[in-house]
């Protein structure tokens, strides 16, 4: 029908009129021929004819879609309302703005870290082949961050997959851009030649990685940049393909720069340079990752083939599983690692969303954000329906009005619904703005210092999707109660006026739910702020079992300084004693592993012949190492100089270590050894000392047992090294003295400089983070409430002014008022708290792995969440029950409601 | 909009009414509002007084119908005036309209005179 007509109705209104006008002319011309005079003719033909204007809006309404009219005209109008509110509108705005703000920053995150498709060609042909339940049970070395495969499985999955039409595999690495000195790090790829092509990627400009590029022996390889990368290096030079980029300390021709969107295939990190995995032997020329056959480094990418599932291709790469894992098993594997190599299957999985380290670290903790947020958001809610009220009981009067004089129900709450509509509206693009803001801020958040974090935030359809159903959802929540309660009023009731002294009871109890609601979900976002904060402070408080504080790790790379592996003993050494020189070092030890740097090695033992049944941390550390982070001595001596590689191999394990290995025995002069490989002994050591217990890779572990073997007896030292220093001064004062001394022994050794406090902070990121979000979370909760209880009580004082002033007429004294107002207060505080505590045990159990040092029913935390609300909120009550107490009676008395 | 449904006898007598005696007259020729009005009341022998204005929104509702057509020409009087003409689709309509209402007087006639 009349679409066409609707968006013209002004002409056609013209058109009507000009008909109207064409039958009063031709009547009029009529008349005045059957003998009128010209008056009475044109009084005759508009008797005739009837109300033109009438029948003008008949048609008028005929071309309208009534509902599009009337709401546009409801919006209008309540635009209007608002603006002449504009504290009640800004109050209404800032809450749901906060509200829709909280979630869709926690949403998008939600959306960038698990939702988001890669920005590539058709992601979802793309599947990733891996080892099924992610190959548990491999031994070996792992490194990058996707191990799944190794090289040799690569080979042989590549000759023999049918699924896809085209497969790739990469591996990330840190490449240093400097030459020497301290590193400034770039996030590498090693890439397959087919990657790009698999992928989809067109360069932006140059050429990028083909198979031609990753042929053996790598004769050409030449880089791709990152576009951020080439940006940022090289200022998006058009030239860039013939210049060079230095990485390690080797130089690569660039060959061409990748699309702005493009970032790797691992959501949460970008990659700055790419160079063809044939080239990976350039960097680790003493162990390549592609002859290690026990070292897992490749994750692996296909486009599946048209009419290909990932079903079916798991189907095909189990049927080829058993052959290829007979085919690539290590030589030198014990016999159980072997019976579990052997009895792996191959699957395909989709990966159109691409993989993520982030993903499986942050799940748990942005679904558990997000339910707060949704929580915010229902108190919000819950806080403008109450306002809603208040304000529909002012305007009862208009309302009965309007009801009167013959407007329908229906139409009144659909105008009311409209203008909680705009408020929605209003306040969700608003908080888009704010989770813009929000979210980049979290993002920055869970960088650390080695490793900034990488997310697409760009609004997207789901975004926006996403707040519009928030907004409609918080619409409805706080919108439609009181638009039906304001309708339901009988006009004539309204219309007169009420003047009652306890009125309105039932009007009360609806509002009095809605606090109790808001005080309920407070106090759960109280209580898990607390219990995360709380958590956060006992991991920052825990005794590592060294000494954090002033402590600074420096790293060593000396790949690129040609000291030859026989000379490697005399040079570290020779750089301990030089660090150890440094004004400001009190003391320096060599360490394989610094604590809490995340990296980790562990094997089993064999004492007296029997293997363990228990995985022992290792280290190897230089002589200074337990001074250098103030771990005690419990008993023994600590490593030595005359311990060397002539000399008896010592070893010093922590009390843990002797209470699980030798309970109730004296562990001096006790001989253990690490299991062996085949055809690789290791040495049986001798225990000459006892450490205290100290944390190795992170603080939530307890009683781990740690084994600390000779650094100066190792028979094959890598051409890395780490040194702990304890300083007096902080890593400031000695950064520069550090530089010096490592440039005077070789400027081409790599150095990396960290302090533990930084350390431990990283470690502690994802707690932190939910700390402050969750006590932020928590406080504008109890904000929120707290102003909605303050509404409640004063909307109810001012309703019982009369009753006030009657009892005070009749002696009752300011303090039993008082008294009065806040046993009203505290009845709703009462009910809601225990709502509450219910509901936070409930759902603190599903934070439970998230704390530490705590139970999900911490009473502690529960008492003080609800002392903290009860407190705030008794404080808000207080404030309006002293206004009624300190009002005059006879002016009460005298008051016209 | 034109309502679905069999039921030839509805709450819409009047309306339907109206139209009918609109295409009906429509079927001499062309013709324009006013002429309309006036041919309705001539040839019903002033029986059926409507007020002239009701007629246009029931011309706009056929026409948004499809069942008459418009276009703007000039009166009897040298004026300028839209003129209303039948449609195929509005000459199919009255047939089948003029069939239901012979049916309904007839039921009508049956129940009122049943002696007969």
């Amino acid at each position: 029908m009349g679409w066409i007509r609707f968006f013209r109705r002004r002409y056609w209104d013209d058109e009507r009129a000009r008909e109207l006008e064409a039958y009063l002319h031709e009547e009029i011309s009529d008349n005045i021929a059957r003998g009128l005079s010209p008056d009475q003719a044109r009084r005759a033909a508009h008797r005739k004819l009837g109300n033109a204007a009438l029948i003008r809006e008949d048609i008028y309404q005929m071309n309208t879609v009534t509902l599009l009219e009337t709401a546009w005209q409801d919006l209008r109008y309540g635009a209007r309302l608002l603006r002449r509110n504009p504290v009640f509108a800004a109050v209404a705005i800032l809450t749901l703005a906060l509200g829709t703000g909280a979630n869709a920053a926690i949403f998008q995150l939600v959306d960038a870290v698990r939702l988001r498709s890669l920005p590539v060609e058709r992601p979802d042909e793309l599947a990733e082949l891996r080892i099924d339940s992610r190959g548990k049970g491999r031994s070996g070395r792992f490194i990058s961050r996707r191990p799944m495969l190794t090289y040799r499985q690569w080979q042989e999955i590549e000759r023999q997959q049918e699924p896809f039409a085209s497969l790739m595999a990469w591996s990330d690495t840190s490449f240093d851009l400097a030459g020497g000195g301290e590193e400034r790090p770039a996030n590498g790829l090693w890439v397959t030649g087919s990657f790009f092509d698999t992928l989809g990627v067109q360069p932006s400009v140059g050429r990028l990685i083909g198979p031609a590029d990753d042929a053996p022996g790598c004769p050409q390889p030449g880089a791709v940049l990152s576009y951020a990368f080439w940006q940022r290096e090289y200022g998006g030079d058009q030239r860039v393909p013939g210049r060079t980029v230095l990485l390690d300390g080797h130089r690569f021709d660039i060959i061409g720069v990748t699309p702005e969107h493009f970032f790797g295939v691992e959501v949460g990190r970008a990659f700055d340079v790419a160079l063809p995995l044939c080239s990976e032997p350039v960097f680790r020329p003493a162990d390549s990752s592609l002859e290690g056959q026990m070292t897992w480094f490749l994750g692996a990418i296909g486009r599946l083939k048209p009419g290909w599932t990932t079903d079916r291709a798991t189907a095909q790469l189990r049927a080829i599983s058993p052959g290829l894992f007979r085919s690539t098993l290590p030589d030198n594997y014990v016999a159980e690692d072997a019976a579990a190599y052997l009895a792996f299957q191959l699957e395909a999985v989709p990966a159109g969303t691409g993989t993520s380290v982030l993903r499986g670290n942050y799940s748990t903790p942005l679904w558990i954000l997000l339910a707060a947020t949704g929580l915010v958001l229902v108190i919000a809610c819950a806080n403008l329906a109450n306002l809603l009220l208040a304000r529909a009981t002012a305007r009862e009067r208009e309302i009965g009005v309007r009801l009167a004089i013959g407007a329908s129900r229906r139409r009144i709450a659909r105008q009311l619904l409209s203008e909680s509509l705009l408020l929605a509206a209003i306040g969700s693009a608003a908080g888009l703005l704010i989770a813009q803001w929000l979210s980049g801020f979290l993002v920055a958040f869970l960088n650390s210092d080695q490793r900034p974090v990488f997310l697409d935030l760009s609004v997207d359809w789901r975004l926006v999707g996403f707040t519009a159903a928030v907004a409609v959802v918080a619409c409805l929540l706080f919108g439609l109660v009181p638009a039906l309660r304001a309708t339901a009023a009988a006009p004539a009731a309204s219309v007169l006026g009420s003047r009652g002294t306890t009125d309105l009871r039932e009007r009360f109890t609806l509002r009095r739910v809605l606090v109790v609601v808001q005080v309920a979900l407070s106090l759960v976002l109280l209580v898990g702020a607390l219990l995360f904060a709380r958590s956060l402070r006992n991991l920052m408080t825990v005794d590592p079992g060294f000494q954090q504080e002033g402590a600074v790790v420096v790293s060593l790379d000396f790949r690129r300084a040609d000291v030859p592996a026989e000379q490697r003993r005399t040079v570290y050494d020779q750089v301990v004693a030089r660090l150890a020189g440094i004004p400001g070092v009190s003391a320096a030890g060599e360490a394989f592993i610094a604590p809490l740097s995340g990296s980790g090695w562990n094997n089993r033992i064999v004492v007296g012949g029997e293997l363990k049944p228990l995985l022992v941390n290792l280290n190897s550390v230089g002589p200074g190492y337990f001074r250098a982070l103030a771990t005690p001595l419990v008993a023994g001596r600590d490593f030595s100089d005359q311990d060397t590689q002539q000399s008896t191999p010592v070893a010093i394990v922590n009390q843990t270590f002797v209470k699980q290995v030798f309970p109730n025995e004296n562990p001096i002069g006790r001989v253990f050894h690490i299991e062996d490989s085949p055809g690789e002994p290791n040495p049986r050591l001798q225990i000459v000392g006892v450490v205290a217990d100290t944390k190795y890779q992170n603080f939530r572990e307890t009683d781990v047992p740690i084994a600390y073997v000779a650094a100066r007896q190792d028979a094959k030292l890598p051409p890395y090294v780490q040194v702990v220093l304890k300083t007096t001064t902080g890593l400031p004062g000695v950064r520069g003295g550090i530089t010096r001394a490592i440039a005077e022994i070789n400027p081409a050794i790599g150095i990396q400089l960290q302090t533990m406090d930084r350390m431990a902070r990283n470690l502690l990121r994802g707690e932190r983070l939910m700390a402050w979000l969750s006590g932020l979370f928590g406080a504008l909760a109890v904000l929120i409430a707290t102003i909605g209880l303050y509404g409640v009580m004063s909307y109810m004082v001012a309703r019982r002014r009369m009753e006030i002033g009657i009892r005070m007429a009749l002696g009752a004294d300011r303090a039993s008022v008082v008294r009065m107002i806040i046993a009203e207060a505290g009845r709703l505080l009462v009910i809601g708290v225990i709502l509450g505590a219910a509901l936070s045990v409930a759902g603190a159990r599903s934070a439970q792995s998230l704390l530490y040092g705590l139970q999900p029913w911490d009473p502690a935390t529960l008492a003080l969440g609800a002392g903290l609300l009860g407190a705030i909120a008794l404080l808000a009550s207080w404030l309006p029950a002293w206004r009624a107490a300190r009002m005059p009676p006879t002016a009460a008395l005298r008051e016209e409601p | 909009m034109p309502k679905r449904g069999t039921s030839p006898i509805d709450g819409e007598l009047l309306q339907g009414t109206l139209d009918l005696l609109i295409l009906q007259t429509l079927t001499l020729g062309p013709a324009h509002g006013h002429t309309i009005a006036h041919a309705i009341e001539h040839r019903s022998d002033d029986v059926l007084q409507v007020e002239h204005g009701s007629l246009y929104p029931a011309l706009h509702r056929l026409e948004d119908r499809g069942w008459i057509a418009s276009f703007w020409g000039t009166s009897e009087n040298n004026r300028r005036a839209r003129y209303y003409r039948l449609t195929p689709r509005g000459r199919q309509q009255l047939a089948s309209r003029t069939t239901r209402w012979d049916v309904l007087v007839q039921a009508i006639n049956r129940v009122l005179r049943p002696a007969e």
